[in-house]
């Protein structure tokens, strides 16, 4: 039993600390005002390599383990939430559901593209009806001659505006419920493919969210995911993966929190002191590291699991992203309650900390969600 | 064209403390890392390989630990590595001899780079003497080199004039922070680095004799008194009193 980084995945820490510290960190707090894309960083870490951690090396990935994405997400994240949503849906909804689904056609023709960043990835799995009940979506696809015909809404999809690869979900068969529905690759280019409204969000503002339309859309046969009624199941797969992404994001946030928390109150003087002296402080600052250790170590662990290669790892996923997100909500509340009146302004990063933690909690399934599956594969 | 860069680790000097009792620097618990300077010294190794080509060395002394910062700048790009073993603390003149030792060893080499001094002494010395242990030239404080087959041409930052020097091979060149910004290594740069050849070498495996010349008795921080003297408000009179009281220590002029 090791819990410690081995010394790549410490370098990698390292350098993934060092570049969010020059290159994110100073620009996050105007992105976020500007609710501007984070492209200009997205190019950089393309050139680290930070867009294709996971995508095997023969695909022009680094092929990393998941305890290395893991740490890719988390640092990106404490300096900005949104760069690090973006990151976590390109590597763990877009490529690898490739990775993992695809036929070496497939895997030939997109993997480089978002290994290199060329194409930013997404995953539209959502509908406006079909949120946490997936199986109730009403997309279509219909195929015809050597085409699929896709019509539908998708909603909430990280990156839609942007994305140029985006693994979608549709209904072949209605008559098969959830074993009715497929997985397709497609690209933005297609005809019929359209982006819908750009939501306004509380927060990660810097990561754009989106409607996607599908009228018409003609999808070649050859981009099917996997066969014809597996998309349910790939979609609860990739979910399964993605969380620990979000989790890893989450963890990010509340280590930002704990981090300005134990700045400010050191600098703070009140009653002639810094508020660090007052025990009230204290003990909000040791809660916050206590939670933030016990919930970097559960995603560890879900990471862990993930790569010994089993494929079983959903609840262990499902309890690190619920306990890290609710981990991050705890953590900015108490944040910006140790800042007090200063945080509650856009002058402190708090402020923005408190907004992007609450999503954590909703997507890649809710909390809700999370316990579901938890208590379902206990009471199995 | 082979280049050796003399790299050295050293304490996160921003995360000390002094001692307020002993009036020491708390040296134990600090994070280590590769001295900023010298990372500046493999950026300009690399470019300069990027133009002539050749092999970059990196040369570092100390204890086993510094492998780990040794990897870093495998990393970014340099070739390979050799880790000196330090017999214990070095004075400048033992840490060069061993430094001129392994570079008599290499021997065949066209540019020696290092950092202009280390953020934690800051002595600056270590390329000067090294050069002259090796008698050939030296172009010390460069914020800008540009080596071609034959000479290299350097621009020395001397604070209120900037002196040009050209030489032929071999050179030494201490470079300053001003020179590049040294660059992050990718993640394919960081698995490639695992596999890159690091050799150790102790004292008895080079032709050195080492002889301590400066004992280094005390290590002192620098205590500064706060006076601790507040201004209720930002009115007027108030900075006025703040900038006359400021002019009367001399801060001010």
């Amino acid at each position: 039993m090791q819990l410690e980084l081995n010394e790549q995945q410490k370098m990698i820490q390292k350098m993934v600390r060092e570049f969010a510290e020059k290159e994110v960190a100073p620009i996050a707090a105007e992105l976020d005002e500007k609710e501007e894309y984070p492209i200009k960083t997205l190019e950089k870490m393309s050139k680290l390599g930070l867009l294709g951690v996971i995508i095997p090396q023969e695909y022009g990935g680094a092929g990393l383990d998941t305890i290395s994405y893991e740490i890719v997400v988390e640092e990106i994240s404490r300096k900005c939430a949104s760069t690090g949503v973006v990151t976590s849906v390109h590597n763990s909804l877009a490529a690898w559901p490739i990775m993992k689904y695809g036929t070496e056609e497939q895997k030939k023709k997109y993997l480089p593209i978002l290994a290199k960043g060329e194409k930013i990835g997404a995953f539209a799995a959502t509908e406006p009806n079909a949120g946490s009940d997936l199986g109730a979506m009403a997309t279509t696809a219909v195929l015809k001659g050597d085409k699929y015909i896709i019509n539908g809404d998708k909603t909430f999809i990280t990156s839609g505006p942007v994305a140029g690869i985006i693994i979608i979900f549709a209904v072949t068969d209605k008559e098969a419920g959830a074993k009715g529905i497929s997985a397709f690759i497609v690209e933005s280019d297609m005809k019929g493919y359209k982006v819908g409204s750009i939501f306004e969000k509380l927060g990660i503002n810097a990561s754009q969210t989106s409607e996607l339309i599908f009228e018409n859309m003609e999808v070649p046969k050859e981009n099917l995911l996997g066969a014809e009624g597996d998309g349910f199941k790939i979609a609860l797969k990739t979910l399964d993966g993605g969380r620990i992404g979000i989790a890893a994001q989450a963890v990010g946030i509340a280590q930002a929190a704990l981090d300005e928390s134990i700045e400010y109150s050191k600098q703070r003087q009140q009653f002639g002191r810094p508020i660090a002296k007052f025990q009230a402080i204290q003990w909000m600052i040791a809660d916050m590291a206590t939670s933030i250790e016990a919930a970097r170590l559960l995603v560890l662990n879900a990471a862990y699991k993930k790569d010994q290669g089993s494929g079983r790892y959903s609840k262990e996923a499902a309890m690190a992203k619920l306990f890290a997100s609710e981990t991050a909500m705890d953590a900015v509340l108490k944040a910006v309650q140790i800042h007090g009146g200063y945080g509650y302004t856009k002058e402190y990063t708090v402020e923005r900390l408190f907004r992007d933690a609450k999503i954590t909690e909703i997507y890649e399934g809710t909390s809700e969600v999370q316990r579901m599956v938890i208590a379902g594969s206990l009471l199995r | 064209m082979n280049i050796i860069v003399c790299a050295k680790q050293v304490v996160e000097i921003s995360e000390m403390k002094i001692d307020s009792s002993t009036n020491k620097p708390i040296l134990s618990g600090l994070d280590k890392k590769v001295n900023d300077i010298d990372k500046n010294a493999i950026e300009e190794a690399i470019k300069i390989k990027d133009k002539t080509g050749g092999k970059i060395t990196v040369i570092m002394v100390g204890e086993p630990d510094v492998k780990e910062r040794m990897k870093e700048l495998l990393a970014m790009g340099a070739d390979e590595g050799i880790l000196v073993n330090s017999p214990g603390d070095l004075d400048y003149s033992q840490l060069t001899t061993l430094l001129s030792g392994a570079i008599k060893k290499i021997g065949d080499y066209s540019i020696i780079l290092c950092g202009e001094a280390s953020t934690d002494m800051f002595s600056g010395q270590v390329g000067p003497r090294l050069a002259g242990m090796l008698d050939i030239s030296q172009i010390t404080y460069a914020q800008k080199i540009d080596a071609t087959k034959d000479n290299v041409t350097g621009e020395r930052n001397l604070g209120d004039t900037v002196v040009t020097l050209e030489s032929s091979y071999p050179v030494l060149i201490t470079v300053t922070k001003e020179i590049n910004e040294p660059r992050l290594p990718s993640l394919m740069q960081i698995l490639a680095s695992a596999s890159k050849p690091i050799l150790e070498w102790s004292v008895d495996d080079l032709d050195v004799t080492l002889e301590q010349k400066v004992l280094t008795t005390d290590l002192q921080g620098i205590s500064m008194d706060r006076k601790n003297e507040i201004y209720k408000d930002d009115s007027d009179d108030s900075i006025q009193k703040l900038v006359d009281n400021l002019a009367k220590d001399g801060v001010l002029r």
